[in-house]
This record gives C-alpha cells, sequence and structure tokens, in this order.
C-alpha cells in the first residue's frame, strides 16, 4: 500500500478534525507522526531506570537554555577588548532583564557540566558504554570534548582578570608540545599575548562553530541511542526478551511514561538552578569568580589562579607533575583515556549490581579521586596538596589502565534475564 | 521500601551539592579580616553611604557603570533629593558616576591611577574593604604620611583620616632562631581621635561599604525578592508533575 | 491490570501540568522580548537635551540631535510668521489635526513663543532630512515659493511652520517634539512642562 493511501484511509478513519487534517497534510509531506511514533510514543525504554536516568535529558534541557540565553547575550556583547567587560556589566545593569539572562547563562555552564558529570557517571555506573553502545559513547564523549571547547572559549568573553589568566595558562599548555608547540600557541591566540584578536576569534568559535557541532553531535547521540535502545540499571538488553506484539516485556513507552518521570525531575532541576540565579549567582566565587569582576589586565595576574570548577580535576594532575610536557601530555590522556573504555573494559556483566569486589572497589576509588582532584586543583600547590594530588592521579590512572586486568578476573554475580522492577 | 532508598539517595545528593562549596570556602582562609555586616536591603544606610561615596571617593575613584537616577530609584531618594545630595553641578540624573580626575592624573598624583569603584565589593568582597577602610594607620616612611595593613604599601592617603583621627600600630616583635625580629600585628592604638567617635566611624565605614556592594550589583535585592516568586511556582509544578508521574506509573506493574 | 485507570483525574492532571508549563515558559519569555525594549544606556541617550538659543539670530536655523534625529529651531521673523495666514488655503492640514506634535502646537505658529519654532527634521513621507529654503521665491524649489522647508528626496513642501502643502507625496505636518523654555534662552527638548 503507497503511503498517501495509508494517510487517506488514516484521515476518513479519524472523521478529519481542523488538527487531524493537518496531522494528514502534513504527514503526506513529511514524516511528522511516524518520526513521533518510532523515536517517542513507540520507543520502547526500560521500565527500570532509576535516578541517574534523570540527567541525558536534563543536558538537553540546559543545551536549549544556553542556546537561548547566549542567543540574547550576543545581542548586547561586545567581543572587543576595548568593550567587552563594559558590555556585560551593561546586561547586568542598563538592559532590562539583562541580569537575569546572563545569570541563567553563567549558571547553565556549570549546570551543564554537573549534570554531563553525573551523566556519564551513570554509564560506568552501568556499563552503559559496553556492545553495543561503543559509537553512542564515543559520540557522548566528543560532545563532551566539545563542551570543554565552548567552556573555554565562552570564559575568556567577560575578559575579567581571570578570564584573562585563565586563557593565558591553557592556551600556553599547547607551548608543552614539543617542536610546534610556541608557533602554535601564536596561532590560536593570533598575538603575542591574548588579544583583542584572541577574543574576537573565540567569540567566534563559541557563538556559532561550537555549538554548531554540539547540536550535530547531539543528534548523532540520539540517534544512536534509539537505534541501540536505552541501557538500564540491570544492565539487561530488553529486547531480548519481547511479547508476542514484537514490543520488549520491560519496555515501557517513553511518552507518556518517561516524558512524565522526567518533567519531575526536570522540575527539581530547575528549583537548584533557580535557587543559584536568584540566590547565589555566584556560588560563593565557584560559577562566577571573584577575580572576574575587575577586567583583564595583561600586568596582574590574580592572587589565586585557577580554572572555573569543571577543569579543576585535570588542572589538578597537570600541576602534579613537575614536568611542563609530562603534565600536559598526562592531562590530555586523562580526558581522553574516557573514549577506550569500551575497550578497556573486559567485563562480562554491565551494571554495577552484577560486578565484583574489584570493579567496585576501583570506580568508587576513581569517583573520589575524581572530586579530590578537583577540589586540589581549585587550592594553592602547597607541598601537602601535591603530593596528595600525585596519589589521586595514579588511583585515577589506575582506574582505567588496570581495567583490562581487574574487569577479567572479577567475580561477578549472575545477571537475571529480566529487569528488577517493584511496582511502587 | 524503595521510594524511601530513592529519596534518600537524592537527599544525599543535594547535601553534597550544597556542603561542596562550604567546605570549600572554609579551608580558604585570610588573615585580619573583619566582618562589615552590613545589610544592602536597609536604604538609610544605603543613603548614608551614597552621601559619603559621593562626598569622598568620588573626587578620585569613579563608578561608571553606576547611574545616578537608577541609584536614587533604588536605594529611596526622590529626584528633588538626588539632585541636591548626589549630583555635581551641570550633571544629568541619566549619566553614570563619573569623575573630572582623568586617569593619566591619577597615576601621576597617586603613581597609580584610582580604579574603578563600580565593581569594587564583587572583585574583593564586603569584608575587605571594610577592613581596609579601618586600616589606615601613621607611618612617616611613606609619602602619603600613613599606610595600610591589609594593602601594605597603598598609594591611597587616607582619605577619611579627619573623621577616624590617627592611628598607629601596635607590633609584637618576636625574634627568630636567626636572631631576626618578626614583626606581628598587634594592634591599632587611636593617638589623635578624630570627629567621629570610633563607633561612629565603623558605622559609616558600614554603610560606603553597604553602597559599595548595591552598586557592585544594583538589582541585587531585587533579584532576591523575585526569587521566592520563582521558586515557588517551581515548587507548584514540580509537585503537579510528581502527581502526575504517579498516576500514569500506576500502569507500570 | 487490577485497578481501573481513573481517566477523569488522569486528565486533569496533564491539562494542570501541560496549562502550568506553558504558563511557565511564557513568564519566561517575558524578560527575553522585555531585553529588547530601549535600554538604561539609550534612554540616557535619549533624555531631553538643553539648547541654548541666545546666539540663534532672527531668520537663522540651528540643529540639534535629539534621540537620533535632528531637531531644528527656527528663529523666525516677523515677516516669516506674517506669511502664515495668507497660505491656509494651499495647505493639507494647516490645523495640524492629523499630525503628530503636542497640543500646544495646534495653531498656524505650532509654537510655544511663535517666533521660535522647534521641529523634528524628518519628513513624514520617507524620512529624509527636509531642507531650510527660507528665502521666498528660492528658485531651486519653485518660482512662487514663499519660503519653508523642501524635502530634496521626493519634492515635498513645508511652510514656515513645517505644514505640508497640497500636492506633494508627505501625507502629514513635520512633527513638533515635546519641548519647554527652562529660561527665556534655554529651550528644553524632550520634556514638556508638568511631566519632565
Amino acid at each position: 500500500m503507497s503511503s498517501s493511501n495509508a494517510a487517506a484511509k488514516t484521515a476518513t478513519k479519524s472523521g478529519g478534525g481542523m488538527l487531524s487534517g493537518l496531522t494528514t497534510w502534513i504527514d503526506e509531506r513529511f514524516p511528522l507522526t511516524a518520526l513521533w511514533k518510532s523515536q517517542v510514543s513507540e520507543y520502547y525504554a526500560p521500565k527500570n531506570m532509576n535516578f541517574w536516568y534523570y540527567f541525558g535529558s536534563l543536558a538537553l534541557v540546559v543545551l536549549v537554555i544556553q542556546i537561548l540565553s547566549g542567543l540574547f547575550l550576543t545581542m548586547n556583547y561586545k567581543p572587543s577588548s576595548a568593550d567587552a567587560f563594559g558590555s556585560v556589566e551593561y546586561i547586568m545593569r542598563d538592559v532590562e532583564w539583562g541580569w537575569l539572562i546572563r545569570y541563567i547563562h553563567s549558571t547553565g555552564a556549570s549546570a551543564f557540566f554537573i549534570v554531563v558529570y553525573l551523566h556519564m557517571f551513570r554509564a560506568l555506573l552501568y556499563g552503559s558504554y559496553q556492545k553495543p553502545r561503543e559509537l553512542l559513547w564515543i559520540f557522548g564523549m566528543l560532545i563532551y570534548f566539545a563542551l570543554m571547547a565552548e567552556g573555554f572559549f565562552g570564559y575568556l568573553l567577560p575578559w575579567g582578570n581571570m578570564s584573562y589568566w585563565g586563557a593565558q595558562v591553557i592556551v600556553s599548555l599547547f607551548g608543552a608540545i614539543p617542536v610546534v608547540g610556541d608557533s602554535l600557541t601564536e596561532w590560536i591566540r593570533g598575538d603575542f599575548y591574548i588579544s583583542d584578536v584572541t577574543l574576537n576569534r573565540f567569540f567566534a568559535l563559541h557563538v556559532v562553530a561550537i555549538p554548531f557541532a554540539l547540536v550535530f553531535l547531539v543528534i548523532a547521540h540520539l540517534m544512536a541511542l534509539h537505534e541501540v535502545g536505552s541501557n538500564n540499571p540491570d544492565g539487561v538488553e530488553i529486547k531480548k526478551v519481547k511479547g508476542p506484539d514484537g514490543i520488549p516485556l520491560d519496555g515501557i513507552a517513553f511518552h507518556p511514561y518517561y516524558t512524565v518521570k522526567d518533567m519531575v525531575g526536570l522540575g527539581v532541576f530547575l528549583i537548584l538552578f533557580a535557587l543559584v540565579i536568584f540566590f547565589a549567582p555566584t556560588l560563593g566565587g565557584y560559577f562566577l569568580e571573584n577575580a572576574n569582576f575587575d577586567p583583564a589586565n595583561s600586568l596582574q595576574t590574580p592572587p589565586h589562579i585557577a580554572p572555573v570548577w569543571y577543569f579543576t580535576p585535570f588542572y589538578a594532575i597537570l600541576r602534579a607533575v613537575p614536568s611542563k610536557p609530562l603534565g600536559a601530555a598526562l592531562m590530555g590522556i586523562a580526558v581522553v583515556l574516557f573514549v577506550f573504555l569500551p575497550w578497556l573494559d573486559r567485563g562480562k556483566v554491565k551494571s554495577i549490581r552484577y560486578r565484583g569486589p574489584l570493579f567496585k572497589f576501583f570506580l568508587y576509588s576513581f569517583a573520589i579521586s575524581f572530586l579530590a582532584l578537583g577540589y586540589l586543583g581549585m587550592q594553592p600547590p602547597t607541598p601537602a596538596f601535591t603530593l596528595a594530588a600525585r596519589v589521586f592521579t595514579v588511583i585515577y590512572f589506575a582506574f582505567f589502565l588496570l581495567m583490562p586486568w581487574y574487569t577479567s578476573i572479577d567475580k561477578t554475580k549472575p545477571v537475571p534475564t529480566r529487569v528488577t522492577y517493584h511496582a511502587h | 521500601m524503595r521510594i524511601d532508598r530513592h529519596k534518600q539517595k537524592i537527599l544525599a545528593f543535594v547535601a553534597a551539592l550544597v556542603a561542596l562549596p562550604s567546605v570549600a570556602l572554609a579551608a580558604g582562609g585570610e588573615t585580619h579580616v573583619e566582618k562589615a555586616n552590613n545589610d544592602i536591603h536597609n536604604q538609610a544606610s544605603l543613603q548614608r553611604g551614597a552621601r559619603n561615596f559621593v562626598n569622598y571617593c568620588l573626587a578620585c575613584h569613579s563608578a561608571r557603570y553606576v547611574r545616578y537616577n537608577r541609584v536614587a530609584a533604588d536605594i529611596g531618594l526622590t529626584e528633588q533629593q538626588m539632585v541636591e545630595n548626589l549630583l555635581w553641578s551641570g550633571e544629568s540624573p541619566h549619566s553614570t558616576m563619573t569623575n573630572g580626575l582623568h586617569a593619566d592624573d591619577g597615576k601621576q598624583w597617586f603613581g597609580v591611577a584610582p580604579p574603578d569603584l563600580s565593581l569594587i565589593a564583587r572583585s574583593k568582597g564586603t569584608d575587605y574593604v571594610y577592613t581596609f577602610l579601618r586600616s589606615f594607620y601613621a607611618d612617616p616612611a611613606k609619602g602619603t604620611g600613613v599606610n595600610n595593613l591589609s594593602l601594605p604599601g597603598t598609594a591611597m592617603p587616607h582619605v577619611l583620616w579627619e573623621l577616624q583621627g590617627t592611628q598607629e600600630a601596635v607590633w609584637e616583635g618576636q625574634t627568630d632562631a636567626q636572631g631576626n625580629v618578626q614583626k606581628h600585628f598587634k594592634e591599632f592604638t587611636l593617638a589623635s581621635p578624630g570627629k567621629l567617635t570610633p563607633e561612629e566611624y565603623d558605622a559609616f565605614v558600614r554603610d560606603t561599604v553597604n553602597f559599595l556592594e548595591y552598586i557592585g550589583e544594583p538589582v541585587q535585592a531585587r533579584r532576591q525578592a523575585l526569587g521566592y516568586w520563582v521558586i515557588a511556582f517551581l515548587v507548584f509544578f514540580t509537585l503537579l508533575a510528581y502527581a502526575l508521574k504517579k498516576e500514569y506509573w500506576k500502569d507500570v506493574k | 491490570m487490577t485497578e481501573e485507570v481513573d481517566t477523569g483525574r488522569r486528565h486533569f492532571l496533564t491539562v494542570a501540568t501541560v496549562a502550568t508549563g506553558a504558563v511557565g515558559v511564557a513568564l519566561v519569555a517575558v524578560p527575553f522580548l522585555a531585553s529588547w525594549k530601549p535600554s538604561a544606556r539609550a534612554k540616557a541617550m535619549g533624555a531631553p537635551v538643553e539648547v541654548d538659543i541666545s546666539k540663534l539670530e532672527p531668520g537663522a536655523m540651528l540643529k540639534v540631535e535629539w534621540r537620533g534625529k535632528a531637531v531644528y529651531i527656527v528663529h523666525r521673523t516677523p515677516q516669516m510668521l506674517a506669511q502664515l495666514e495668507g497660505i491656509v488655503g494651499e495647505l493639507r492640514d494647516p490645523e495640524s489635526t492629523e499630525s503628530d506634535q503636542p497640543e500646544f502646537a495646534r495653531g498656524a505658529a505650532r509654537a510655544l513663543k511663535p517666533e521660535y519654532l522647534v521641529l523634528i527634521g524628518v519628513c513624514t513621507h520617507l524620512g529624509c532630512a527636509p531642507l531650510d529654503k527660507f528665502s521666498p521665491g528660492d528658485v531651486t524649489v519653485s518660482p512662487d515659493w514663499q519660503g519653508g522647508f523642501f524635502c530634496p528626496c521626493h519634492g515635498s513642501k513645508f511652510d514656515i511652520s513645517g505644514r505640508v502643502f497640497k500636492n506633494v507625496p508627505a501625507p502629514t505636518n513635520l512633527p513638533v517634539p515635546p519641548y519647554q523654555f527652562v529660561t527665556d534662552n534655554r529651550i528644553l527638548i524632550g520634556a514638556e512642562k508638568g511631566n519632565a
């Protein structure tokens, strides 16, 4: 039966109200209903997805929030070294509601990383990167890298003193690359120091290039997810056990069950988000750093220089190594290692629920190391802190590099064929 | 029960989120910073602070992002009061708080151009500014005749000396193993009193710092007031969404 | 399924949640749309402008900028004022009933004080700046020209009160901005007395 025939039949059946008439008209030209069904109302997700499964949809919400608030910021922001700082204050004071738009965007940046880090940790907990979700995981990691670039470029734009010196330090890292390092940093800056030229190109990358890449990667990530289906806290493939209708027995339609559930998660997230925006927009200097309320000054480094919190775990690794090239290399490796998880993990089970004690030990040590490194990266490098950072760096790398060993010898528990779920 | 465990996890997570920064903050203490204890909701204090700022600070410092008419509206001054108390002759109420001092002149007179004060309370913190303004002491070795405990070697003269009087710093000497004397600050003594008593001077500085905090973020009070409504709305939405979720999830066995 | 689905409750909660969400989205849209309004800086720049007219000689014109537009101030001579009544028949809107001006500027002089004309120098046709052609018989306009404003873009003609002539493209008289005399020699453009 041709598709137009089918559409005509639907039209006669539904009797043709205004709305269904319009839907039919569109469906004959664009697969609207088909898309809705395949991606939402007849996309079957495991019924046992728990708390950790809120953060994917929340990351999507934050992306939209950032794109919209960012769009409105560009309407008043001026990407030049002479005007940037003043234009941000202009937004904060003279533009009606400008302060709200700016705080939404600055809080959104941190919220994005919080949500994404929790989303990634979920994948570690439940083995969501394992076969057949390797490509899904790689798209996710590319999103994370793009997000880091987005955060880095965006952080220069307010042209505060912390922006300036943060960019100075991070761009200098490329100088650690042998042979080409110095000409590479010069090329990135487009000048001999972080200048108007640098600000202007970072602005272009922050508002055009990276957001495009992000949106494209998010679509790829979602397409890969809907191809293989969602993982779940039991790490059981629900597609293996299907009912006579071809629907997984442990699957429930994404809409309405997960749309209504995600709405609750969204509500709680927005409450926390609004608490920061309205009552602690700088969050004690973590989301907006004090030194960034001084304009960029190429002659005076802030007394206490550290990147924004979401980069500090890697910054701590960089500082823990007493050699510039090696420190920079280790930092880069620490970020990139995540990509190889699907192949480092030799475990037979996905979920932490059925993993053995070795994996649990390494995973929790890793999580603690990540948080500890994040904290240490914000602190001045005293000898005791540097020692601590070295210990945690070793644990951080051990998680990845020893993974093929401890996952293959670990005592796992038997995995059930169906998900565990108790109705409440 | 499952739900309870679930809720506990969320609560623990939220608690961790809230606790993390405060733990980190506690670790980074500074020596000799006193609490400003100012209150940006106190309009009388803000009005006194505005007057102090215009009379004592604005001659050398600017607040170039701050508009007079916005200040007047926010701190409860009528247009008439603003013109009489804040504006310099011939200035438009719409203009920002700039001054006649050219940056180059400032550099020549003080060695450094006096910084713009629009955001000083946000970059340095109110406690720092409060402590700074109370920490000038006589130091004949300096060109200005004063030094400052919070910012040793500051180029800024003690503009408020007439009000505070002259303070002297008392040092405690300790001889270390190498025979060098380590000087530690002990306290200030008032060598000659000013026009204000110490309590009055502290109040004067507190009002001024209060005004500085206000101009750092003029919308602060309105932001917080609006916040309660936003949170209330979101809580209402979340409760509805939760009820809706419970209702639909009855289907899931 | 053991228990019946309460479709009424389900429907009510769905509608309530969706409606609340929609209200929320609408409320969030307000600040974003409001951010397009003139900012405090734009308002500061658009604030009333005070002009000293003590040096403006009879028959001469002064241009000042207010809100990005030229404002013309003309010190009119008795001869100029004398023309105003005789040409009423040639004008499209002699009483300024369809034009844009403060209440006080409705008469033939269209001014607080007849000797001082204050106009916005923006042609009501397509926004060009009309030229001051005050000399009667100026051949660049027409041989029978009595003196007034002439728009070079599309040939609209206005008398010495900025009133538009018939048979030209401009539909209405040149607008008069709100203004007041602060002193005899100082005009404040942008604010009328009483609501400065």
